[in-house]
């Protein structure tokens, strides 16, 4: 049976791990590979590297970090962080990569999706969505959530979709770093909206939030940062208690 | 130990090499026929779209060149899907090495599948000591139905190939370099076959 996926997230500046509350106010939370090689024997399902540099040795930078993460961890992993273009995509995945995701980027420029698609195929193209309630209604935001735009994520949603991404990774602005739980009545209607695997994130303060994500909101995916990082749920617990709670995970 | 990995610009081929490395070997990557027919194993990776991936075949000069080898094989993913007679991906004609017809999963599952799944039924020495029910990684939206040539099946709405095998060419669905210490195991019982 497909198991529902547990995915550490690593957000990444000048190639060292941070973890925003509520994107503002960083803390260091260790060196990337060393984290993600623990997190791998751990049990964690997949990883995504969010890189939130923005110098000039970026580029060069990221592609060195993800070449590293690649020798040594043995499940996949995902990139994204400021990624515009076919010849970043292709950096990344010449060093290792498995998949990369897109966000501002492809709200600027949708046709940016197709073009990727179009290269490299849907099943390295995610499309990772910011949004946040403005007047009742969720709409999508750029640059890591600073900027509003008038687009409805579940208009955006399908036409993600249909320009051919292979995965949506979903952070809700309202939910993130308040440890309160995940957007699971947004993310149920765009599990019902689209057809593909929809990643939860932004929310995680606890076992049961991982529970109510998968059953109230449909999620395929769950993704975490700091609950991991400061080790306040260890992976396997997490997965042990899901799979007593009849959530399939891989164990 | 000679292995090379067929290097035709469709897939993630450094997550190969690195596993292989993870186990001790090294790998050579080449679209030259003179050394993939010298190799002791020859990987044949593949990611993206089926029909553009055997445009790049042909490109290669290497769309005869596989079928004819005799040394064991491993198709991975899509790799595996072009070594079959036909993919409805593209409407394009495979490599004609296993029996059967690659189709789309049906819109009532989530497409493409991705994550981690089981195999069962395990048969041939590629998955030596490989527990049943095991734990592997795949990300696909085509399938290859159950066939005379499966060696193990998974279930996606209805059981499928994750694994087939004829003479000497293996095709397995999902990622081994890419499904932790059991896909590792799997790549080492292929290296020594």
């Amino acid at each position: 049976m497909l198991t529902k996926r547990i995915i550490p997230c690593l957000d990444i500046k000048d190639g060292r791990t941070v973890k925003g509350i509520n994107f503002v106010g960083l803390r260091d939370a260790g060196d990337p590979v060393e984290l993600a090689a623990r997190y791998a024997r751990e049990g964690a399902d997949e990883l995504v590297f969010l890189d939130i540099s923005a110098t000039e040795e970026k580029r060069k930078t990221l592609a060195e970090l993800v070449r590293r993460v690649a020798e040594r961890v043995n499940i996949p992993f995902t990139v994204g962080g400021g990624i515009s273009s076919v010849e970043d995509v292709s950096l990344l995945l010449h060093n290792g990569a498995d998949k990369i995701s897109v966000n501002s980027s492809a709200v600027k420029n949708p046709g940016l999706i197709d073009e990727l698609v179009a290269k490299f195929g849907s099943q390295c193209i995610v499309v990772a969505i910011d949004a946040k309630q403005v007047d009742g209604l969720w709409k999508v935001h750029l640059v890591g959530g600073k900027v509003p735009t008038d687009l409805d994520l579940y208009e955006w949603a399908v036409e993600v979709e249909k320009r051919g991404a292979g995965e949506i990774l979903f952070t809700s602005m309202d939910h993130d770093g308040t440890k309160n739980g995940f957007a699971n009545e947004a993310l149920a209607r765009l599990s019902d909206t689209v057809n593909i695997p929809i990643i939860a994130s932004g929310g995680a303060g606890n076992m049961e939030h991982f529970l109510h994500t998968f059953q109230e909101g449909k999620a395929d995916a769950a993704l975490a940062a700091s609950v991991f990082h400061f080790q306040e749920i260890g992976l396997r617990a997490l997965k042990e208690y899901l799979r007593d709670q009849k959530i399939p995970v891989r164990l | 130990m000679k292995i090379v990995i067929i290097d035709y610009g469709a897939g993630n081929i450094q997550s190969i090499k690195f596993a292989l490395e993870r186990l001790g070997y090294s790998a050579v990557l080449s679209d030259d026929p003179k050394i993939i027919k010298a190799a002791d194993k020859v990987i044949f990776p593949g990611v993206g779209e089926a029909s553009s991936a055997m445009k790049k075949l042909r490109e290669h000069r290497l769309e005869n060149l596989i079928a004819e080898l005799t040394q064991p094989v491993l198709g991975i993913c899509l790799g595996m899907q072009l070594m079959c007679n036909y993919s409805e991906e593209g409407n394009t004609r495979g490599l004609g090495i296993f029996d059967v017809d690659v189709v789309k999963f049906t819109d009532e599952l989530k497409v493409p599948q991705i994550g981690w799944n089981q195999i069962r039924e395990l048969k041939t020495p590629l998955f030596r000591d490989i527990p049943e029910n095991g734990f592997i990684y795949l990300v696909h939206s085509y399938y290859a139905p159950l066939c005379g040539e499966t060696i193990a099946v998974t279930d996606y709405g209805i059981p499928y190939s994750s694994a087939v095998q004829k003479d000497n060419f293996w095709g397995v669905q999902f990622h081994p370099e890419k499904s932790s210490t059991l896909g590792e195991r799997i790549l080492k019982n292929f290296i020594t076959l």
